[in-house]
């Protein structure tokens, strides 16, 4: 599958995702932020970064891209999204995915290696995992509690909306402990750790991402 | 400003700050953000409703955040 990775003034992963989107066994394509086309990709990530340098509030600037007008036309027809920290904060100011992101309970940046538990398979991202599968990957960021509501909460926990979940420390304050999410249809996930750091021994500290990657060829090929 | 029921961490750090000052009494702080803006002319209803459509689309997240919109006549400095 073709896969587009976005790049908006700021990002910081994006290299790193491409690299990951092609060691998972798909084909990266670049995308770039004031390009209103999507060069015929089947799936799309936003990366992680400080995208137009998290002015105003992290992913509202972003939001407004001209390739982000794509990006949510093709995501609300059913095309497979993954936004990854900024990508993630980007997703809910846009609003396909319900709640939002905000500065970290602890005030601090937070950088370490975190254990989570895939809380859903049954999404083109993570279908590669098995349902309840402990994974261990890098979480880095200044604002990445999860917030909403307590009606949006409920909503997304009886839906089956979360993806991931934080295990051992919540490490930023996020309700219920939710490191991911996805819309109700489930093609657009956002996880605020770092799967494209981890799917190669040389470089990560771990193979545990690299399922992210290869779900899309599994999803491809069911 | 951050609706009553999301957690400020700014707010907070900033209410942290204030006794180590010598400030008593203080029982909460939450810190918001504050525009600008400006237009030629008067501020009719047509005016306020885009003021209003600005600050629901761009300038604040309806999901976190709560905006009151104010009108000050005058020249800008």
């Amino acid at each position: 599958m073709k896969v587009g990775v976005v790049t908006f003034p700021g990002s910081l992963d994006d290299v790193d995702a491409r690299r990951a989107v092609r060691i998972g066994g798909n084909e990266a394509v670049a995308l770039w932020h004031g390009d209103a086309d999507l060069k015929g990709v089947d799936a799309v990530i936003l990366p992680g970064g400080f995208s137009y340098g998290d002015y105003l509030r992290c992913g509202a600037i972003s939001r407004f891209a001209p390739v982000m007008e794509k990006v949510v036309e093709a995501a609300n027809a059913g095309m497979p999204v993954l936004g990854i920290c900024n990508g993630f904060q980007i997703l809910c100011e846009s609003h396909l995915l319900p709640g939002a992101l905000i500065r970290n309970d602890h005030r601090r940046f937070v950088c370490r290696d975190q254990l989570l538990r895939i809380e859903s398979n049954r999404t083109p991202w993570t279908s590669a995992y098995a349902q309840g599968q402990e994974i261990r990957i890098v979480l880095k960021n200044g604002e990445g509690g999860f917030v909403a509501d307590t009606e949006t909460l409920a909503r997304i926990e009886g839906e089956g909306q979360v993806v991931a979940r934080y295990l051992e420390v919540n490490p930023n304050g996020s309700l219920d402990d939710i490191a991911g999410v996805a819309n109700e249809r489930g093609n657009v996930v956002g996880l605020m750790p770092h799967p494209e750091h981890a799917v190669e021994e040389l470089t990560g500290s771990g193979l545990d991402g690299l399922g992210f990657f290869t779900s899309l060829v599994e999803t491809a090929f069911a | 400003m951050p609706k009553p029921e999301i957690l400020d961490p700014q707010g907070k750090a900033v209410q942290g700050a204030l006794p180590r000052l010598g400030f008593t009494g203080v029982t909460d702080v939450r810190q918001g953000k504050r525009f600008e803006i400006e237009f030629e002319g008067e501020v009719t209803d047509a005016v306020l409703a885009e003021v209003d459509k600005m600050a629901e689309t761009l300038l604040s997240n309806p999901v976190i955040e709560n905006y009151t919109v104010t009108v000050e006549q005058g020249v800008a400095p």
